[in-house]
C-alpha cells in the first residue's frame, strides 16, 4: 500500500488543438450540428460584411479617382453593383463628429481635453502606475482645469456650449454624469439606510421619484422647469441643465445600486468597526464603502453603460451629441442616403467606449477574486 | 458601585419585542477580575456584554463603565468603546485589509497616532499572539484560529482596560481552540479585566475568579469556579453543568 502512484497524463484526446475542438465544438451529435451551422452562417455573413466596409469600401475617393464630396459620388451610387460603404461623409464631416460646431481656430483647446482625459483615467485604469498618488491629484482637479479649457476663462476667448457637439457634448455629459452621480449616490444609499427618520425619508422620497420619472422628463424639466426655481436674472447655460438632470438621473440609479451592495456587508463589520471606537463616517468610508462598492462594481459599470448610451437623448432638447450630428449629417442634400455609413460610424464609437467600460469592470473584478490585492484606494 | 468596580449593571432589562431577554441583570466587575459567563443559548448572555460596550442598547436599568454611564449621549458611548475591546465569534476582520491594516486602522483613525508608530505597536500585537509572519497576509488566507488571533491584536491594539469576548472559539474547529484560548490566558495572567461568554470550562476553571451562570434572561448563580463546579446551589445550574461536563 506504500508504492506510490504517479499522477498520470490526461487521454491524448482532450489536450491540444484536436482534444479542445473534440471537446467544445464536436462533442456530440448535435454539438457538431450547431458547430456546422455556425461556420455556415460566418461564411455567409463575415466576407459580404468585410467587403462592404472595407474591400470595396470608398473612404476619401470614389473608383473614379475622383474626391468624394457628396453622395452622388459615392461608388455605390454610381455603380450600384459595385460599391461598399461610402466612408467619405464620414471623413468630411469628421470634424463636425468630434468636436461639433466649435471654432477651428480653439480647437486646440478641445485636444488638450481629451488628451488630458485620457491622462486622468490613467491611474484609475492601471493600479500599478509609478507615481500613481500624483497622477490621482490630477484626476481630481481635471474636471475644473477642463471646465476653463473648454468654456473659456483666464485670458481665453468664451465658447458658448451651443457650439459644442459630436463626441465631446457625448463624453462631456457622461464623464460628468458618472463622475458627480457616483458620490452623490454614495451619500443618498448611506442615507436611505440612516436610523434619522427625516434624512432616510428624504433620500427614499429623492430616489423614488427620480427612478420613477423617465430620463426625458427630467430633460424637459431641466431645460424647461428649472430656471423658473432659479433667481431672476440668473441664465443657466443649456448644456448644464442638461447636466444637472443626467446627474440626477444617474445618482438615483447609482444609490440602489450601492445600497445593494451596503446590504451584502455584515453587520459583524459594522458591530467590529463601533467597538473599535470608529465614528460613523470613519466606519462607512474605511470599513463598510470599500467593501460594498467591491461588490457593486458590475452593477455599477452597467448603469454607468447605461448613462453613457441615454445621452443620446438630449438631441430631444436641442443638444448636437455624436447621434444628433449623425442625424445633422443625414439631413443634409449632399449626404442624403447615407444612413448604414453613419449609424454604423456612430455605433462604432459607442461600441468602443461602452466595450472599454466592460473590459474595466471585468479586469476590476479578478483583481478582486484573487483577493490579494484588496488595498482600499 | 463599590470602590474598585469597573463595570457596573444595575437592574438592566432589555426587550427585542415582546422578548424580554435582560431581566433585573445585576453585575459587579472589579478591576483586573476575570468573569466567566456560561449558560444555554437564548439565555441573554451575549447581549449582556454586548450592551456593556453599547453594541445594544439597553432599556431600563443602568450600566456604568469605568465611571461613564451609558446613555444616548454620542460622546459617553465613544469615551466607553475606547475602554473596551471586543472579540467576537465570527472574528469579524476587515476582509479588504491586510492583517497588519486591520490592528492599525483604529490607532491611526481613531487615536490619531502616527503611521509608523501604529505598525510598530501592531507588530507588537501579532508577537503576543504568536502570528508576526502573517502581517502581511490577508483574512481570507488565514485559518480560523489565525484570524481569531489576529482579532484579539486588533482589539488589543487600541489599550482596552477591559475586554469582552463573545464565544470566541465557538466558531473554530476543534484543534485551533487552544492557540485562541493559550492566548487569553496569557491576557487574564497579564491583569487585564475580561468578561468572556465561553463553554470552554476547562478555560474557566483556569483563569475565572467568577463564574456567572445565565439562564432566560436572568443571573441564576454567581460564585467563584471552586465552588460553581464542584457544589452549585440551583438546580437549574446542576442540570447545565451535567448536560455540559458528561457529553
Amino acid at each position: 500500500m506504500n508504492e506510490k502512484i504517479e499522477s498520470r497524463k490526461p487521454p491524448v484526446a482532450t489536450t491540444g488543438i484536436i482534444g479542445w475542438l473534440r471537446i467544445n465544438l464536436f462533442f456530440n451529435w448535435t454539438n457538431s450540428l450547431i458547430t456546422i451551422f455556425v461556420i455556415y452562417c460566418l461564411y455567409q455573413f463575415v466576407p459580404w460584411i468585410l467587403d462592404w466596409t472595407v474591400f470595396s469600401a470608398d473612404f476619401k475617393y470614389n473608383y473614379l479617382g475622383q474626391q468624394i464630396t457628396n453622395q452622388e459620388m459615392c461608388s455605390r451610387n454610381l455603380d450600384p453593383e459595385n460599391g461598399g460603404a461610402c466612408w467619405a461623409v464620414i471623413y468630411v464631416r469628421f470634424y463636425q463628429f468630434i468636436y461639433g460646431f466649435y471654432p477651428r481656430e480653439e480647437v486646440w483647446r478641445v485636444n488638450i481635453s481629451y488628451v488630458m482625459l485620457a491622462i486622468a483615467l490613467l491611474p484609475l485604469l492601471i493600479t500599478k502606475l509609478p507615481y500613481r498618488k500624483i497622477f490621482l491629484n490630477f484626476t481630481y482637479v481635471f474636471p475644473i482645469i477642463a471646465y476653463f479649457l473648454l468654456n473659456g476663462g483666464f485670458g481665453l476667448p468664451d465658447i458658448s456650449t451651443n457650439k459644442w457637439g459630436g463626441l465631446l457634448v457625448t463624453l462631456v455629459l457622461g464623464c460628468t454624469g458618472i463622475a458627480l452621480a457616483f458620490p452623490i449616490g454614495v451619500l443618498l444609499a448611506l442615507g436611505r439606510r440612516s436610523k434619522l427618520p427625516v434624512i432616510s425619508m428624504m433620500c427614499v422620497l429623492f430616489i423614488e421619484f427620480i427612478r420613477g420619472v423617465p430620463l426625458i422628463t427630467l430633460l424637459f424639466f431641466g431645460m424647461v422647469m428649472l430656471p423658473l426655481f432659479l433667481p431672476e436674472g440668473i441664465d443657466m447655460d443649456g448644456l448644464v441643465r442638461v447636466l444637472v438632470a443626467v446627474t440626477l438621473f444617474q445618482s438615483a440609479y447609482m444609490a440602489e445600486v450601492i445600497r445593494g451592495g451596503l446590504q451584502a456587508i455584515p453587520t459583524g463589520q459594522y458591530e467590529a468597526a463601533r467597538s473599535l471606537g470608529m465614528s460613523y463616517w470613519r466606519m462607512n468610508f474605511q470599513i463598510i464603502l470599500p467593501q460594498a462598492i467591491r461588490i457593486s462594481i458590475p452593477p455599477i459599470v452597467n448603469t454607468s453603460i447605461g448613462l453613457f448610451k441615454d445621452t443620446t437623448l438630449v438631441i430631444i432638447v436641442g443638444l448636437l451629441d455624436l447621434l444628433g450630428i449623425g442625424r445633422g449629417t443625414l439631413a443634409d442634400t449632399n449626404w442624403l442616403g447615407l444612413s448604414y455609413e453613419i449609424y454604423f460610424f456612430v455605433s462604432l464609437v459607442f461600441f468602443i467606449f461602452t466595450f472599454g467600460m466592460s473590459r474595466y469592470s471585468l479586469y476590476l473584478e479578478k483583481k478582486l477574486k484573487t483577493g490579494i490585492n484588496m488595498g482600499a484606494d | 458601585m463599590s470602590e474598585d468596580s469597573i463595570i457596573s449593571l444595575k437592574n438592566v432589562n432589555k426587550w427585542f419585542g415582546d422578548f424580554h431577554v435582560l431581566q433585573d441583570v445585576n453585575l459587579e466587575v472589579k478591576k483586573k477580575e476575570r468573569i466567566v459567563v456560561c449558560g444555554p443559548s437564548g439565555s441573554g448572555k451575549s447581549t449582556m456584554i454586548r450592551c456593556i460596550n453599547r453594541l445594544e442598547e439597553h432599556q431600563e436599568g443602568s450600566i456604568v463603565v469605568d465611571g461613564i454611564e451609558l446613555t444616548g449621549n454620542l460622546k459617553n458611548i465613544d469615551n466607553v468603546r475606547k475602554e473596551v475591546g471586543m472579540v467576537f465569534q465570527q472574528f469579524n476582520l476587515f476582509p479588504h485589509l491586510s492583517v497588519k491594516e486591520n490592528i492599525t486602522l483604529a490607532p491611526i483613525w481613531v487615536k490619531k497616532m502616527p503611521k509608523a508608530e501604529a505598525e510598530e505597536l501592531a507588530m507588537r500585537q501579532l508577537e503576543i499572539v504568536k502570528i508576526p509572519e502573517q502581517a502581511n497576509k490577508y483574512p481570507g488566507q488565514l485559518s480560523g484560529g489565525q484570524q481569531q488571533r489576529v482579532a484579539i491584536a486588533r482589539s488589543l491594539a487600541m489599550n482596552p482596560n477591559i475586554m469582552l469576548f463573545d464565544e470566541p472559539t465557538s466558531a473554530l474547529d476543534p484543534e485551533m481552540i487552544k492557540e485562541v484560548l493559550d492566548v487569553m490566558v496569557d491576557l487574564a495572567n497579564g491583569g487585564m479585566t475580561m468578561i468572556v461568554v465561553t463553554h470552554e470550562m476547562g478555560f474557566a476553571k483556569t483563569v475565572a475568579d467568577r463564574m456567572v451562570f445565565m439562564d432566560e434572561g436572568k443571573i441564576v448563580e454567581e460564585a467563584n469556579p471552586d465552588k460553581f463546579f464542584n457544589n452549585p446551589e440551583s438546580d437549574r445550574t446542576k442540570l447545565f453543568l451535567s448536560q455540559i461536563l458528561h457529553q
